[in-house]
């Protein structure tokens, strides 16, 4: 077990280092615009109760809402070559690098975790849309490698929550080439005969849908994300139309025969645990360990409310 | 008559004027003198040829790269593919010419040959829609691909393509997972892959024919993850930026190779391939039989692994 005890050092939780959250925190919905209490909407795993739309989330807040317990541990990933273009546009990548690493406490967009699903182990990988548009460069795609090495190893199957504008720009012909890398990591799984399965988050487009993202043995996505492979402004100034209604949206993927089904964030975790004891033949697990609930006390809203939005910050494509 | 660049002007501008000497020569019998100065200013084009061509900037690759009058795919099949057989369709839901394919043979082995077609002219351009595929195009290759793999023929793929196209019934069709099934197909067969960047590589459509064990790439080729246009809209907020963003991004063969994302770069005659096809395509066939021997002999495993291996090693840490 050379490999393991090289390569996977695992740092327990040390994602969910507790970051200093303002008590009257208030986030704004995007879709509706009411605002929610921060201590509500992770209680509903940042699902509007207003208009039950889907907030864009990264590995902090989905992890602990997906393994037994909340219980996991992520995994110290391989070092990759930093800006091997030494690229600059408007400002140097290594600055938008060191900027992304500083907002999320990630060393790139993809954190992988491993711990009990439905009482088995499982790996999950989750791609942060708020880490340069999450888009796949190096050091996602070793991620994603790492995730799969990491699966066999552990006889356990993968699973990817996918969420980025595609492939990181600053990284050139390199971030092409992790198409076909990240396309080894997912025939490595399948190969060792354990299931793979693909969550489409909102957004996903761009290269990871060309690779990993739509070679999900099983394919989920979460309700009204923006899947597809060129993006919809790219498509109307090619026809120059407008786009018809929910085009590129789950509901709509799911129509045309591009996934298996829409999963609403609340029914996610029972739902993969499901698929995947199917897939590998088991009995349903014994108990459905509940998840931990965090404490609501929700202040009143006053006038000097603080509007944030999770998620998007994108720049890659 | 080849259509000039921008950046070929001072060139043109010689060559009209040996134009207007040789007809004046006709018209007037003007001898000796006229046949020397029309000497003099050729090789003084052809010396200005070949230093523009010697150190072209990456943005003027660009430009080389989309030549109207650059061989295509029909041009390197007659040049290289004997009893060229053509294959046609998807099975599923239609047959894409912006892809073609079909078995052939290439100096004395039977061989599948897959690209990108752009078309020659306005007619044929709109054909095979400019090269850009759509699903069907990427899931014919992946079936041509598992066809040589079945009955052990070595796979050439000729890549030249914008990127795949964007429109509303491609998306509808799964562009996504075709390119995806086809990058796969590429890394699953147990038949030598060549893959041959001959114009344009743009993006994942590209990636979906070249993942190969072995990527040639023409000295004038360019291959990028995003057109430089693109890539200048997004991060200069203006495709007016595309000179920046194609020196930023690495788009040459010789970069490329520096990467080693392309294992081997073909010279070009000077002046690039659209002025001297025949040269540039003979040039290719040669690298080509070249890469194929490197795999006579070895079986379908090892094939296979190697590609792997050789794509999981691109851009780790002490290989670049
Ligand atoms: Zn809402």
């Amino acid at each position: 077990m050379n490999w393991l005890s090289n390569f996977v050092r695992p740092k327990i939780q040390a994602l969910v280092r507790k970051r200093e959250v303002p008590d009257n925190l208030w986030i704004k919905c995007p879709s509706c615009g009411q605002m929610i209490h921060h201590k509500e909407i992770k209680l509903r795993q940042f699902v509007c109760q207003h208009c039950d739309h889907h907030l864009r989330i990264g590995p902090e807040e989905r992890f602990p809402n997906l393994f037994d317990e909340g219980d996991f541990s992520t995994i110290e990933l391989p070092a990759v070559l930093i800006d091997p273009l030494k690229f600059r546009d408007e400002k140097r990548y290594v600055d938008r690098l060191k900027e992304s690493q500083n907002k999320t406490a990630q060393q790139d967009a993809i954190v992988v975790a491993h711990g009990k699903l439905g009482g088995h182990g499982a790996v999950i990988a989750v791609q942060n849309f708020s880490f340069m548009g999450g888009s796949l460069g190096l050091g996602a795609a070793e991620a994603i490698i790492t995730a799969a090495k990491l699966a066999v190893l552990q006889h356990a199957p993968l699973i990817i929550f996918a969420a980025a504008g595609g492939a990181r720009m600053q990284e050139g012909i390199l971030s092409l080439m992790q198409l076909p890398r990240t396309t080894i990591a997912v025939q490595l799984v399948q190969e060792a005969g354990l299931p793979y399965i693909s969550v489409l988050t909102d957004p996903t487009t761009g290269g990871v849908t060309a690779s990993y993202a739509m070679l999900g043995d099983v394919a989920i996505s979460e309700p009204g994300a923006l899947i597809g492979f060129a993006g919809p402004r790219v498509i109307e100034n090619t026809i120059r139309e407008r786009l018809p209604e929910g085009f590129q949206r789950a509901e709509y993927l799911l129509e045309h025969g591009m996934l298996d089904m829409v999963v609403h964030r609340h029914a996610m975790r029972e739902t993969l645990i499901r698929v995947v004891e199917l897939l590998g033949n088991r009995p349903p697990s014994a108990e459905v360990i509940s998840l931990p609930q965090p404490d609501l006390e929700i202040p009143a809203l006053t006038d000097t409310r603080q509007e944030g939005e999770t998620g998007d910050s994108g720049s890659a494509p | 008559m080849i259509s000039f660049l921008d950046f070929e002007k001072p060139i043109a501008e010689l060559e009209a004027r040996i134009h207007d000497l040789r007809q004046l020569d006709g018209e007037q019998q003007g001898g000796a003198d006229i046949e020397e100065e029309v000497a003099q200013i050729q090789s003084k084009a052809d010396q200005l040829l070949r230093e523009t061509y010697g150190k072209l900037t990456p943005w003027q690759k660009v430009q080389v790269a989309r030549h109207p009058n650059r061989p295509q795919f029909q041009d390197y099949v007659a040049g290289l593919i004997e009893s060229f057989t053509p294959l046609a369709g998807d099975r599923a839901y239609a047959d894409d010419k912006a892809i073609t394919g079909g078995i052939g043979r290439f100096r004395g082995r039977s061989v599948m040959v897959i690209g990108h077609e752009k078309g020659s002219d306005t007619r044929s351009r709109l054909r095979h829609n400019f090269g850009m595929a759509r699903p069907e195009g990427y899931r014919k290759a992946a079936r041509l691909m598992r066809l040589a793999d079945r009955f052990g023929l070595p796979v050439i793929t000729l890549v030249d393509t914008q990127g795949a196209y964007p429109g509303v019934g491609a998306e509808e069709r799964g562009q996504a997972e075709a390119i995806a099934r086809s990058t796969e197909t590429c890394l699953d067969i147990r038949v030598p892959l060549i893959a041959c960047l001959v114009g344009e590589g743009g993006s994942g459509g590209a990636v979906a024919l070249a993942t190969g064990n072995v990527v040639i790439m023409l000295e004038h080729a360019v291959y990028a993850v995003i057109s430089p246009e693109g890539c200048a809209s997004i991060l200069w907020h203006s495709a007016e930026r595309a000179q920046d963003a194609a020196d930023a991004m690495k788009v040459t063969a010789q970069d490329l190779a520096k990467l080693k994302v392309v294992d081997q770069v073909v010279e070009e005659n000077v002046g690039g391939a659209h002025r001297n096809p025949a040269s540039a395509i003979t040039a290719l066939g040669d690298a080509i039989a070249g890469a194929l021997a490197e795999f006579d002999g070895r079986d379908g495993g090892y094939v296979r692994q190697h590609r792997r291996e050789k794509f999981l090693a691109m851009g780790r840490l002490g290989v670049v």
